[in-house]
């Protein structure tokens, strides 16, 4: 029987106060031996103070051949920016 | 070990557990979810955190009433956008609580039943057009001011958080004050409007940050924890100063005969706030305390069946694969 480990994704914070940041990937037969492969794999010069692991297929991707559709109401809507409003120069603090 | 040795060593052990805590404040270190804390530390966090979640969506109540009656569609776009911010940022906030181990629903009961606060400013009539300038100006120009303090809060997520929630926010003042600009620059009538809308937030927006330096008992405690970077009258002093000459240079004056230039301190003095009017806020006795929770918890109860619909179609499609799959 060849049954080949499910594929991970390893998340590490680098310090506290910063997010967890997606650092790569890798085979495990389950969550506890992700974690202690991660920690060999991704974290050797103590890059990290905590480590998320999640199987690959659990995360939902959205399709870059979709983007258009998706970001495009974003980028038309200009008054979501600061800039938009007219204010006198003078102005200070806004 | 005896029985009280047992004690003796675990409330040794704790108390050396809350020494390392605080020092690692001390040295600006940012605590994260799954470290070690004092329940008090958790339970402030999640008291503070969801207040602040609670005021950004109430928060939306008095603005939604003036989408519609927007005098253009530029207005009501930014409207429309400054709103869904608000919303955007109370899901920012209430997910930034629940890592403290508390859920959504929890939290949501919480407010419902008075048991939380929210920032007792939304409590007041929206009454004019003018009144959504003054709330962009004031309102949100008292927030970031005390938002801009709790980036670099203790706990890693609120920072996090509120970071985020700074960077987006800087439009919102900016639309406010191009209304009562524009107002200003009117007839008669919307100058006086304009006034008007100053002169029933401004004290509102100044008892924002809170009572009196002397009258809040926590805030040695949260500033140790770095839950709070700045005192209330910190904060307050620093408000007043930056919006006095904003209002100035559109032509409206502040509602306060004491307000004048303290050369000595390079500040405002400003006249005393009516207290008394607070606190009556707070325990529910404003114009809008009941008209906002009952607008709140009737939109949840409205959307009850949306809920159910899409968790019970979730549920549907799973088993449907399931079947497939056998």
């Amino acid at each position: 029987m060849k049954k080949e480990w499910p594929l991970w994704e390893v998340f590490v914070r680098s310090k506290n106060g910063l997010e967890h940041r997606h650092f790569g990937s890798l085979h495990a037969a389950d969550a506890k031996m992700a974690l202690e492969n991660a920690r060999d794999v991704y974290t050797r010069r103590n890059e990290g103070v905590s480590i998320w692991v999640v199987e690959s297929k659990h995360i939902t991707a959205s399709n870059p051949e979709n983007n258009g559709e998706l970001f495009e109401p974003a980028q038309n809507k200009v008054y979501r920016h600061p800039t938009f409003y007219d204010l006198p120069d003078e102005i200070k603090h806004m | 070990m005896s029985e009280a040795q047992i004690k003796d060593s675990r409330t040794e052990h704790s108390r050396s557990l809350e020494a390392q805590f605080e020092a690692r404040i001390a040295r600006d270190e940012k605590i994260e979810p799954k470290d070690w804390m004092p329940e008090k530390y958790r339970k402030t966090h999640i008291r503070q955190m969801s207040q602040h979640a609670h005021s950004e969506i109430v928060g939306a109540l008095p603005e939604g009433n003036w989408i519609t009656r927007a005098p253009s569609l530029r207005r009501k776009v930014a409207l429309l956008a400054k709103i869904q911010d608000e919303i955007g940022h109370g899901l920012y906030l209430y997910s930034a609580t629940e890592t403290l181990g508390i859920t959504r629903n929890e939290l949501f009961e919480q407010l419902h039943t008075g048991k939380a606060k929210y920032s007792s400013i939304f409590n007041y009539p929206a009454v004019t057009w003018a009144d959504m300038g003054a709330i962009g100006w004031l309102v949100d120009g008292a927030a970031i001011i005390n938002q801009v303090a709790l980036c670099g809060a203790s706990f890693g997520p609120y920072a996090r958080a509120m970071v985020r929630i700074c960077k987006e926010e800087s439009f919102h003042q900016r639309q406010g004050y191009e209304i009562l600009l524009t107002l200003t620059k009117g007839t008669q009538e919307q100058k006086d409007m304009a006034q008007d809308a100053l002169n029933r937030w401004w004290w509102p927006s100044l008892m924002m940050f809170g009572p009196t330096d002397d009258e809040s008992p926590n805030t040695a405690q949260s500033m140790k924890w770095k839950l709070k970077r700045k005192t209330n009258d910190e904060l307050r002093q620093q408000f007043v100063d930056q919006t006095v000459p904003q209002a100035e240079l559109i032509g409206l004056t502040i509602p306060d005969s004491d307000l004048k230039w303290n050369e000595t301190k390079k500040g405002y003095n400003f006249g005393d706030i009516n207290w008394d009017e607070f606190w009556q806020v707070v325990k529910g006795h404003g114009p809008c305390n009941k008209e906002r929770m009952k607008a709140r918890i009737s939109a949840w109860n409205k959307g009850q069946w949306v809920r159910d619909a899409a968790m019970a179609h979730a549920e549907k499609q799973q088993s449907k694969n399931l079947n497939k799959a056998v």
